[in-house]
């Protein structure tokens, strides 16, 4: 078994163990970026096509056309239930990153997430994060308790031994799923190279840049690079020196930032 | 087969140089983007302090201000022979279950140990802890060399402590490096300040460590993980433990002891079901029997003479890792090994040992307390399957589940 099948196959364990445990209350957050899409590929390929679980997107109304395009061409395609989360009460009061970048993350991603659990009752979520995307996201367990507050208690982890997860809830609390935590940016391309996974077009060059890591339109910018293709990005990925979020804004608007939007529930 | 990444974890009391070492690999492999180096140099500017490496690692806003790892975190770096993905552990006593975490993932491990202050309480739990989690690829690293003037005697001492103890929760360690992780010295280039040492520098012993993917027996182990519904047809889900699974071969189910037959094999490939007619262990399968009397928690195995145990007492070595409550005779857990989670208690608790030291605390013990390791007796509600670790790990490990928690980790050691 080489390296990306390992990464492959404890992920599909951890799906399905997720499942196993939260049938009927669970749901997949698809940003639609390569990590999310990845997930669900790897989610369809856990139960041979036929996803037994909703996917949700968290649609803050600023990302690109783009995303929404593939989105809605994949939706139909693979035959998910989509479910899009939108904080239709804080768009309405206008909340947007030019009057603050904590306050509009946590409105129209956070509280929109929020809104969504309340309605639909999921106790599970599964999420796309990675370790090596952000020092905060490392220290995260693949099955990871929030309260109903959504607070991350990031002092007091479970214990997470082998691949004994923790299965049990109290009563209030929902688990955050990371089924990708293990993986790398480069692993990822390597698999969307192998697996021929369709992904959305703003991650290849064009006049010079690409994105590298997308969340809003407003919020992103692109990076310098020639990869037209997947295995240019991952022949670029084998010697760049810049960071995968060097063009996410809501790591650096001020020291520990992302830890603190991920205490209050962020993702 | 060679792997073609290593996990490592680096383990270690507190203030020993976990983080600083981790910090100093990843710098010297030229592993670290530019943002990120200039991104710690201006944390430590506002702290007022000299450029940390520790700050790598140590993320937290409460592990920066108390210079201390409180959780597990993982990084990556890359050697002229592979990638590695180090996993830092806490040293503090009170993060154990954190460390364990870490650990638990690891394929090989760096015990550290700070030459200045040598072997201390934590740094003989941590290796307890590797030997607990069956961890047989450690290298002893014994750093801040430059604290101790170079010094080839001091290190000898430091050296000789170390091999006792490890030699008693048996380990033997594949190297003992002088290093020192602020400097640089013999951590990924061999220093020319330790002229008296022949041995390798750390990362040129990490690189031949050879850790092989291949499986063990051919049993099968398949513990049935669930079952979902896919056009009519019940489909048995489950990860190959051990052995491999053949289309159209009788197997026996545990631990009912019934035998059953394998009629289909799922894959699905691009956007397809595909039939397979053989699959190796590690994969996570699909497949269906003729059989409507499947659950998750039953394991399915080849049917000859060396079946797993079933019974519902067994023996075992425990680590409690509950900070806030001890483990009384009699209290009720959940015993988790594999997809099988059977309720039951501990009737005797016939050991009580300091982890730290190995010491005898005592015997037919009442209560069992944080960070100790017990020797006990369970007494399960129904049935366990199990075997020997050495020959399916999975089968011969386990957590224990009390109030929605894991307080516990064990390996079993034999039937009652």
């Amino acid at each position: 078994m080489n390296q990306i099948t390992e990464l492959e196959q404890k992920t599909i364990y951890i799906i399905r163990e997720a499942y196993a445990q939260y049938k009927g209350k669970m749901a997949m957050l698809w940003s639609i970026g390569k990590d999310s899409t990845s997930l669900l590929w790897l989610c369809r390929k856990a139960f041979f096509g036929k996803l037994p679980f909703p996917v949700m997107h968290i649609d803050t109304s600023f990302k690109f056309k783009e995303i929404y395009e593939f989105r809605d061409k994949y939706t139909k395609e693979w035959g998910l239930d989509l479910i899009v989360a939108k904080n239709e009460e804080a768009l309405k009061r206008g909340v947007n990153p030019k009057k603050g970048k904590f306050e509009c993350c946590t409105e129209l991603k956070t509280n929109a997430l929020k809104q969504a659990m309340t309605k639909y009752g999921f106790r599970a979520l599964l999420l796309a994060i990675r370790r090596d995307e952000h020092g905060i996201r490392a220290k995260e367990r693949v099955f990871s308790p929030r309260d109903e507050h959504f607070t991350w208690d990031y002092k007091n982890q479970p214990a997470e031994l082998w691949d004994q997860y923790k299965s049990k809830l109290a009563q209030d609390q929902h688990f955050r799923i990371h089924p990708m935590l293990h993986w790398t940016e480069k692993n990822i391309w390597e698999y969307i190279l192998r697996e021929n996974i369709p992904i959305t077009s703003l991650y290849f060059s064009k006049n010079g840049k690409r994105y590298r890591s997308i969340g809003c339109e407003t919020c992103c910018n692109p990076v310098c690079s020639n990869a037209k293709t997947v295995k240019e990005i991952v022949e670029e990925l084998k010697v760049t020196k810049t960071a995968e979020r060097a063009g996410r804004a809501q790591d650096k608007e001020q020291a520990y930032m992302m830890q603190k939007l991920r205490t209050l529930g962020y993702m | 087969m060679q792997k073609e990444s290593l996990k490592l974890v680096i383990v270690g009391s507190v203030d020993h140089g976990k983080s600083t070492l981790i910090g100093r690999l990843l710098y010297d492999t030229n592993s670290l983007p530019q943002e990120k180096i200039d991104e710690i140099k201006k944390t430590c500017q506002m702290l007022g302090r000299d450029l940390e490496f520790a700050y790598l690692i140590d993320h937290l806003q409460e592990e920066r201000e108390k210079e201390m790892t409180i959780d597990t975190s993982q990084t990556f770096f890359k050697s002229a022979m592979r990638e590695y993905i180090i996993i830092d552990a806490p040293g503090h006593k009170e993060f154990i279950q954190n460390m364990m975490t870490g650990a638990s993932q690891a394929d090989a491990a760096v015990l550290i140990i700070d030459g200045s202050e040598g072997v201390v309480e934590q740094t003989k739990r941590h290796a307890y802890i590797l030997n607990l989690l069956a961890i047989k690829n450690v290298i002893v690293a014994v750093n801040k060399i430059d604290k101790l003037n170079y010094d080839e005697k001091k290190f000898n001492t430091i050296k000789n402590q170390i091999l006792e103890f490890l030699e008693k929760v048996a380990i033997v360690p594949l190297a003992v490096v002088p290093i020192s992780a602020k400097n640089g010295d013999n951590v990924v280039k061999k220093s020319n300040q330790i002229s008296w040492y022949q041995g390798a520098s750390l990362l040129e012993e990490l690189d031949k460590i050879a850790v092989s993917h291949e499986q063990k027996t051919k049993n099968l182990r398949l513990p049935i993980q669930d079952i979902c519904k896919i056009n009519g047809e019940n489909i048995i889900l489950g990860r190959i433990e051990n052995g491999k699974i053949n289309c159209g071969d009788q197997v026996k189910i545990l631990p009912q002891n019934n035998k059953i037959k394998i009629e289909k094999i799922l894959n699905f490939i691009g956007s397809n079901i595909v039939l397979s007619k053989e699959v190796g262990a590690g994969y996570n399968i699909g497949a269906v029997f003729n059989s409507n009397e499947l659950s998750r928690g039953q394991v399915i195995c080849t049917d000859n003479q060396e079946l797993p145990n079933v019974d519902d007492k067994i023996k075992a070595n425990i680590f409690w890792l509950d900070q806030n409550r001890n483990y009384k005779i009699g209290d009720h857990i959940s015993l988790k090994c594999t997809t099988q989670e059977i309720d039951g208690i501990i009737e005797k608790i016939e050991k009580r040992i300091n982890s730290s030291n190995l010491e005898l605390l005592e015997k037919d013990a009442k209560e069992l307390k944080h960070t100790e390791v017990g020797e006990v007796a369970f007494n399960l509600e129904k049935p366990l399957v199990f075997e020997d670790s050495s020959i399916t790990p999975e089968l011969g490990r386990f957590v224990l589940i009390q109030n929605q928690n894991v307080v516990a980790g064990g390996i079993i050691k034999s039937k009652i």
